[in-house]
């Protein structure tokens, strides 16, 4: 019993990061067609900023609740420099921004090791945090459920926004077709730069949300950004749902892989599965039909 | 063109030839009379990474195939080749040592094929080309984006390295396999030896240089640029534009491959770090210099990034890596079409040129876009 | 006309560059690359190659090393040097890159022809240097605890082998009661390599080995792994994973309500700079070393102090800086005693070199060139420090292929 649930609660938890990390992605990549490689180290970027808070504010009980919004900002920072300086002189070159924001997701990790230092730096738990509930003989820690919680406030504030708020509107308006949202009246250069900021502002927060797993370090982001991708890729873009179903599936596939086989075997097994899932859903599972993009 | 005369335009065409026979004349014959062993043999690692730079140049410059994962390609062709310079240390019947040392001393069985020298050079083509062409298949003919190939791509580059670490007892895990002392018999202890390895790395450069300047100046070269730049007008034509894709995939893979066969030897190691995620990264780097679209470019860049690395990482090691983050950046950012554009900036029709990139940008590498030939 | 031209312009360019990276090689003054070595010591100093990585991921452990190379080197010099002459340090980055580290042995031996090299740290890169040491007859001295099955004519092992850290370890459970061990490593040699050999030296010793988990280097997230720990109650953990996966083990394993109280662990790479960093206080857990920076003894003090007035009050002192520390002296008394610096020279006298180390007193083993040392238990204190709970009391004989442990069997799974 506790073999085949352990995975299911475990893997849920992992799924929930995934999805942090992966709405930022999904949301620029669908919107911009832009790449963000350097989304790995806005992930570690909000790792560290839960780090310095920690450092400023002492008390890890608040901390990591003041963490949160800080995270967002420092991480949505980057990410709007990023465009403001980089991106927006190259849309319309998907390929050459994947490999320029390769170029600068290596500076900054080697921006936070001249820092903070190579080696890495903790970050406390919160005492409500500490402890377990035990499930089928699994004691899942409270941090896993917190997880879960950030991920599912993270989800909707961003489906709150893009429904109901007017910048939602114009962001998925830009989505379905920037040329006719561009002819409404909409700045599609002002809204790009509001949905980098919020789609970087997510790893900020997902960032937190690893620095409680293990603590920050400079490389922290590179061992989430593939499977973030893979997420995007297999949930398809335009669609939020999308994205959660393949976060939680692709975390909880890997954490059954990891229990009946190995961590290595997983990493090896969910890749291919999700080339042989693009053979049945080329597009992902969701995807919107848009006259903008081919 | 205007005012070529028809002397001029018949001798055009073998330009790049006389390039390449500059080149090989620099690699083969002036480096090694100038360069001491340690120096020479750091070239031919250089020329390795080249022969992996003119691959991509092919995908990459000329077929829009972002391919972020040679390092898998390459670690075929350097563990195919590392596997058979072990078995050959072994001798006859043996195990290699690592095997006795972290196993049970038996040997798994599909290393057993890899005695052979032949069947070695015969997988060292062959794997690649199939692991590429499924891999292409799977993904060209189900018309997936282009950005998912290439983090598809990236994604398998962490996979095998991933699954080289895990599997000790069969590929040595972390460190890899190293330790050579032969080379298809011949002592790599003795510099003469050591000369050979080098000129054979040089000299396949140049053969890959000559193969892709044919493509180049082909139909199926003139195909995969329009598919690079216009995919649906190429299918209305009536082609197939992922096969045309995939052999370029392919060949990129064969090239990455035989690189790798060669770094073993030269390198004496192969192990994870020179086939993961990141490595293969580094090699895109040097194309990005040297210019994607080029014959050149992609070589010369790979050749200036492997120096670059030898030489300013010893001074300046966190200067390094800045200096790699920049190099995308800027170049991509500035001189998408690396330096060899701006070589050709020099020229007076800037004017045009610039004309020409801004035609371009519709279309993903605004680069040397015209068809020569 | 212009096209052509345009086309010779490119590969006159193509040609010119080549040229000029070409000069750029060859400029710089080297010669060799045969076994015919080119150490020059006629002068009053002698060229010592230090080859860390100071840059890449394994950066934050090499750097330490190379401080303490750094320090030794500058007391020796102040002390008069090696057979009078004073070192003169040659540095080189290996990037963390086993590929690169075989290239810049290389360069350190035949063209910046160094007496002797002192560095590495990952099994893989002293795998990769090992072929180009031996080839060029050089010398490596290596500072690092690894999974042993090795030795060379032409490498020091002052870090411990498989039976100076592991083997005292089992014991030291033994000595305890443990009857139930959970092995938990990161997926590579090194815990894949001691982990055999503690299975197998379970057997001997009765204690079973209730579970074996494994994940990979660059993963962090150990709550499925830790889960079977809880299961399997274990009475100790031996935790031989590598780096940062050390943290997110850590804190799955007290996340999900384990202590040493329930079951303690034992680790073989978490030190006083490490254990700070865990994110959790892990006092009560155990580590297995030759050295703690608690160690008292007058050669550890002066070390210490030295260390700290160089790089800072607030830099811990660890087994890989002293090992790398006491590598260079060991060398200095190798080479006095031989009175040369000729590699062959140095391996005829080497077996008995003794140093006063700050660990202790260490003996070089001429045979198998690693060092006799004394195999010590720490459990962590509220400061992060290690109190030394056991001790082999006297340095243990090196023995790098176990052919003293009749339990040991290579080929056996």
């Amino acid at each position: 019993m506790d073999s085949l649930t352990t995975p299911l609660l475990t893997g849920a938890a992992t799924g929930a990061i995934l999805l942090i990390a992966a709405l930022g992605l999904a949301l620029t990549f669908g919107q911009m067609g832009v790449i963000n490689m350097a989304h790995g180290e806005f992930l570690m970027a909000g790792a560290y900023a839960a780090y310095l808070t920690q450092q400023v504010i002492g008390n890890a009980d608040v901390s990591i609740l003041v963490a949160l919004p800080v995270a967002f900002v420092v991480a949505g920072m980057l990410g709007l420099l990023l465009e403001l300086f980089i991106i927006s002189r190259m849309y319309h070159r998907p390929l050459d921004t994947l490999l320029v924001t390769v170029g600068v997701g290596l500076i900054l990790q080697q921006a936070a090791k001249d820092v903070f230092g190579a080696q890495g730096d903790p970050v406390s738990s919160p005492g409500w945090l500490d402890g377990s509930i035990g499930v089928f003989g699994y004691n899942w820690p409270y941090r896993g459920l917190f997880t879960i919680v950030l991920a599912l406030l993270a989800l909707g504030a961003l489906a709150a926004v893009l429904k109901y708020t007017s910048f939602g509107r114009q962001i998925r308006a830009t989505v379905q077709n920037r040329d006719l949202a561009e002819t409404l009246g909409i700045s599609t250069k002002r809204v790009d730069r509001m949905t980098f900021f919020i789609g970087s502002g997510l790893a900020g927060v997902g960032g937190v949300a690893v620095a409680l797993i293990s603590g920050t370090f400079p490389t922290l982001g590179t061992a989430y950004i593939i499977p973030a991708f893979l997420v995007v890729v297999a949930g398809g873009l335009g669609q939020l749902k999308g994205t959660v179903i393949a976060a939680f599936a692709v975390g909880i596939l890997t954490q059954y892989l990891t229990s009946w086989f190995s961590g290595s075997m997983a990493q090896v097994l969910v890749f291919a599965l999700v080339v042989i899932f693009l053979q049945v859903k080329p597009q992902g599972l969701f995807t919107v039909r848009t006259r903008g993009l081919a | 063109m205007s005012t070529s005369t028809s002397a001029a335009s018949r001798i055009k065409p073998w330009l790049p030839l006389l390039g390449i026979a500059l080149l090989a004349l620099a690699l083969l014959v002036i480096a090694p009379a100038m360069l001491s062993p340690f120096r020479l043999n750091n070239l031919g690692k250089y020329c390795c990474w080249a022969i992996v730079a003119v691959g991509i140049g092919l995908a990459w410059g000329r077929g829009g195939m972002l391919v972020m994962g040679q390092g898998v390609f390459f670690g075929i062709g350097g563990y195919a080749m590392a596997m058979h310079l072990k078995l050959e240390a072994a001798g006859p019947g043996q195990v290699p040592d690592f095997m006795q040392l972290y196993g049970d001393g038996s040997m798994p069985w599909w290393w057993e094929p890899f005695r052979s020298p032949v069947i070695t050079i015969a997988a060292i083509i062959l794997v690649p080309a199939l692991v590429a062409g499924l891999l292409g298949f799977a993904i060209f003919k189900r018309r997936v984006k282009g950005a998912y190939f290439a983090i598809l791509t990236q994604a398998l580059a962490v996979v095998f390295a991933t699954l080289l670490i895990a599997t000790i007892k069969q590929t040595g895990g972390f460190n890899g396999l190293n330790n050579f002392p032969s080379f298809f018999g011949y002592s790599l202890y003795d510099p003469v030896n050591k000369k050979m390895v080098y000129l054979i790395a040089a000299g396949l450069l140049i053969v890959c240089l000559v193969i892709v300047w044919q493509i180049n100046r082909s139909r199926f070269g003139e195909l995969l640029v329009a598919t690079r730049d216009a995919e649906e007008r190429v299918r209305f034509l009536g082609h197939d534009p992922a096969n045309i894709k995939l052999i370029a995939f392919v060949i990129a893979a064969v090239m990455a491959s035989v690189g790798g066969a060669m770094f073993a030897p030269i390198a004496g190691i192969i192990s994870p770090s020179d086939v993961d995620a990141a490595a293969s990264i580094l090699f895109i780097a040097g194309v990005a210099l040297g210019g994607r679209a080029g014959l050149f470019g992609p070589a010369l860049g790979a050749l200036a990034v492997g120096y670059g690395q030898s030489t300013l990482s010893e001074r300046f090691p966190n200067e390094w890596t800045y200096f790699q983050g920049a190099l995308f950046v800027v170049v991509i950012l500035l001189i998408p079409g690396g330096l060899s554009s701006v070589l050709k900036r020099f020229r007076k029709d800037v004017a045009r040129q610039t004309t020409e990139l801004r035609g371009l940008t519709v279309t993903e590498p605004p680069t040397e876009v015209k068809v020569h030939g | 006309m212009r096209n052509s031209r345009r086309r010779l312009l490119a590969g006159t360019a193509a040609v010119l560059t080549a040229a000029l990276a070409l000069t750029a090689c060859g400029s710089s003054s080297d010669e060799a690359g045969s076994a015919k070595s080119c150490v020059d010591t006629s002068g009053d100093t002698v060229k010592l190659g230090f080859l860390n990585s100071t840059s890449g991921a394994m950066a934050i452990s090499e750097q330490t090393v190379r401080d303490s190379l750094t320090l030794a080197a500058e007391e020796i010099n102040a002390d008069g040097g090696i057979l009078g002459k004073q070192i003169k340090i040659v540095e080189e980055d290996g990037a963390s890159d086993p590929a690169l580290f075989a290239e810049k042995i290389g360069k350190l031996i035949t063209s910046d022809c160094v007496a002797a090299t002192f560095g590495g740290w990952t099994s893989a890169s002293r795998k990769a240097m090992l072929p180009v040491v031996e080839a060029n007859n050089g010398l490596l001295f290596y500072p690092v605890q690894y999974e042993g099955l090795e030795a060379s004519k032409n490498i020091y092992y002052t870090g411990a082998t498989t039976n100076q850290q592991i083997i005292p370890a089992m014991d030291f459970l033994k000595s305890k009661g443990v009857k139930t061990l959970f092995l938990a490593g990161s997926d590579y040699v090194f815990p894949r390599t001691a982990n055999k050999i503690i299975k197998q030296y379970a057997k001997e010793l009765g204690i079973k080995i209730v579970g074996e988990e494994y994940v990979p280097l660059d993963k962090d997230d150990w709550s499925t792994q830790v889960a079977k720990i809880v299961q399997a109650k274990p009475d100790f953990v031996f935790n031989t994973i590598n780096g940062s996966s050390n943290v997110g083990f850590i804190k799955a394993y007290y996340e999900q309500g384990l202590s040493p109280k329930t079951s303690p662990i034992i680790s073989v790479s978490i030190a006083e700079e490490e254990a700070p960093a865990m994110g959790k206080d892990v006092t009560g857990q155990f580590a297995a070393w030759n050295y703690f920076q608690s160690v008292k003894s007058p050669e550890n003090d002066t070390f210490i102090k030295a260390f700290q007035d160089k790089y800072g009050k607030d830099r811990p002192t660890s087994d890989p800086m002293e090992a790398a520390y006491t590598s260079l002296y060991l060398y200095k008394a190798m080479v006095e005693k031989a009175e040369s610096f000729d590699v062959d020279a140095i391996n005829k006298v080497s077996d008995g070199v003794t140093f006063d180390a700050p660990e202790g007193t260490v003996t070089v083993d001429g045979d198998n060139h690693h060092i006799a040392k004394t195999g010590l238990i720490g459990q962590i204190n509220a400061d992060n420090q290690f109190d030394v709970v056991w001790s082999s009391d006297e340095p243990i004989e090196p023995d790098p292929f176990l052919k003293g442990y009749s339990w040991w069997n290579p080929s056996a799974e």
